[in-house]
């Protein structure tokens, strides 16, 4: 059976296309699209997956990661899905990429100017815990009116003494849209600010995407007293020795034996790769 | 003195049938004005209507602002209007659920409205939050509890530390103590009266029980079928009732 290059007609694409330039023009606003049904469920990157379909030329490189890592179920099954549809090249190493989709991390390896990445996003508006109403978050983006955000980091600080929100951490983009990172760790939100690549996030479900375009200033929201702060580890990865990646803790056997290791696969393995050298 | 807020021949229609109909009054600075009539009479109507809650069908609401310039409600774009009743009037509803966050504590009620203007220190929030708490006669300890745990009468009491966190110049009150019991009213009418006072507050408040206007209001409006049928001092109306409706409002109170 034969498709259309990268799976989506023409027509979807050319309609991806004038939304993410829109998203682009306006830095973190987000831009209604008709999100198409695609051969996978709702919430394994159905709006990531759109965005690369349209992106996709034939000399493009692509990269997908799940949780920073090549290996897994989702990141190999849209991996091998646009090697299918598209033919294009695949690669697990960063540098070679130049386009990345990612669910829930941004690779620690530099990213540089060509390099495009593309974010796998569940729910793309921040406010929505605590307003429901979509009329109402939109009038309050129009606005810029975002005093209820803090109300969160504030119930953070309240209950748990720090700022306890880990993940899609809220940023403020250009100074002007606030907007979820996708679950992102925040970990890396310090990547997106000024970064050389550019950022694109879709969400497939909710049929928005948005844009952080290259060089835009994103600030972590913060309260002046309790200053953004990543997360830091006192362990080092045991495969590599990395201590300045962000690490996943694994549970090794039956007995509850953990061992903290490189979320990012690909990062890790080259600095094996390089040790052994 | 001149006036807080001008409402003139304010009408709002649901369709074909009238919410409230050609009402006008002057708010003065620090005075507290009630309105008062029977379920339905359109007093709720009223005061949405003049807090720009709901679109007038006719009339105007002029309100005058900290630096003394006028402004045509109605004429206001969206941000003004939220901006404005962010910074210098403040609502507090009957049911106490729909003015509250319930699914954030205490402090971070009371605290929202500030954060919405900008304050970005969280032991400033703390600081004003627990003071307010204080105010309103909460246990300033359960600052970080949820209010869904807080009991009628202090809900509407956290609800009013809300409100008047940031000083509001005017605020609307739909019946504020309805749904309480009377012992709990009684304490949170002596703390509206004492807040007004403390603040200054020019205060509109919408009730359907005759002593609490007896209580709190210089002036009073009585309404009736989305009109008001008699207006002016407090005391005068009730001790002195000239139309027949609000003789028979009087005469309906029961007197021990």
């Amino acid at each position: 059976m034969n498709y259309n290059f990268a799976f989506l007609d023409e027509d979807t694409k050319r309609m991806l296309r004038r939304a993410l330039l829109k998203a682009v023009a306006i830095p973190g606003y987000q831009v209604p699209f008709g999100s198409r049904e695609m051969p996978l469920p709702y919430g394994w990157g159905t709006g990531g997956i759109q965005v690369t379909a349209a992106l996709l030329g034939p000399d493009d490189v692509l990269k997908v990661i799940d949780q920073g890592a090549d290996d897994t179920t989702n990141a190999v099954n849209i991996r091998r899905f646009f090697a299918r549809v598209a033919g294009v090249a695949t690669t697990e190493h960063t540098a070679d990429a130049t386009l990345i989709q990612t669910r829930h991390r941004i690779p620690e390896t530099s990213l540089r100017e060509n390099q495009i990445l593309v974010f796998q996003v569940p729910e793309p508006e921040p406010l929505r815990t605590l307003e429901p109403r979509e009329a109402e978050t939109r009038s309050l983006h129009a606005l810029a009116d975002y005093g209820l955000m803090h109300v969160k980091l504030y119930e953070d600080i309240a209950q748990y003494g720090h700022i306890a929100t880990s993940y899609d951490y809220p940023v403020l983009v250009d100074g002007r849209y606030l907007t979820s990172p996708s679950p992102i760790p925040k970990f890396d939100n310090p990547k997106l600010d000024q970064s050389p690549a550019l950022m694109l996030f879709g969400a497939g479900r909710e049929k928005r995407l948005y844009a952080i375009p290259p060089y835009t200033r994103v600030e972590s929201l913060a309260f002046e007293d309790h200053p953004f702060e990543i997360q830091r580890w006192e362990q080092q990865c045991e495969l590599c020795g990395a201590g300045e990646s962000y690490l996943d803790e694994v549970i090794v056997d039956d007995h509850g034996k953990r061992m903290f290791v490189c979320s990012d696969t690909d990062f890790c393995g080259q600095r094996r790769a390089e040790a052994s050298a | 003195m001149s006036a807080l807020l001008q409402v003139r021949h304010l009408s709002h229609h649901y369709g074909r049938r009238v919410g409230c109909e050609d009402v006008s009054f002057d708010l003065h600075a620090g005075e507290l004005l009630c309105i008062v009539g029977e379920s339905g009479s359109g007093k709720s109507t009223l005061l949405n209507t003049v807090a720009a809650q709901l679109a007038p069908t006719a009339g105007s609401v002029r309100y005058r602002q900290r630096d003394g310039a006028w402004l045509e409600i109605a004429t206001l774009n969206e941000a003004d209007r939220r901006r404005l009743a962010r910074e210098e009037w403040g609502f507090v509803t009957q049911n106490p659920r729909d003015g509250l966050r319930l699914n954030v504590s205490a402090g971070a009620n009371v605290a929202e409205r500030l954060m919405a203007l900008g304050v970005r220190h969280y032991s400033q929030l703390r600081e004003i939050a627990r003071g307010w708490l204080e105010r309103v006669e909460i246990d300033p300890a359960r600052i970080d509890d949820a209010p869904t745990g807080f009991s009628g009468g202090m809900q509407q009491r956290l609800q009013i530390a809300r409100t008047l966190v940031t000083q509001p110049r005017l605020v609307f009150m739909d019946e504020p103590t309805a749904g309480l019991d009377v012992s709990v009213q009684a304490r949170i009418l002596d703390l509206l009266r004492r807040l007004v006072n403390e603040l200054g507050l020019a205060a509109v408040m919408v009730t359907h029980d005759l002593a609490v206007a007896r209580l709190l209001a210089a002036r009073t409006m009585v309404m009736q079928g989305g009109r008001v049928v008699e207006t002016g001092l407090t005391d005068q109306i009730l001790d002195d009732p000239q139309h027949p409706y609000t003789q028979l409002l009087v005469s309906s109170v029961l007197t021990t």
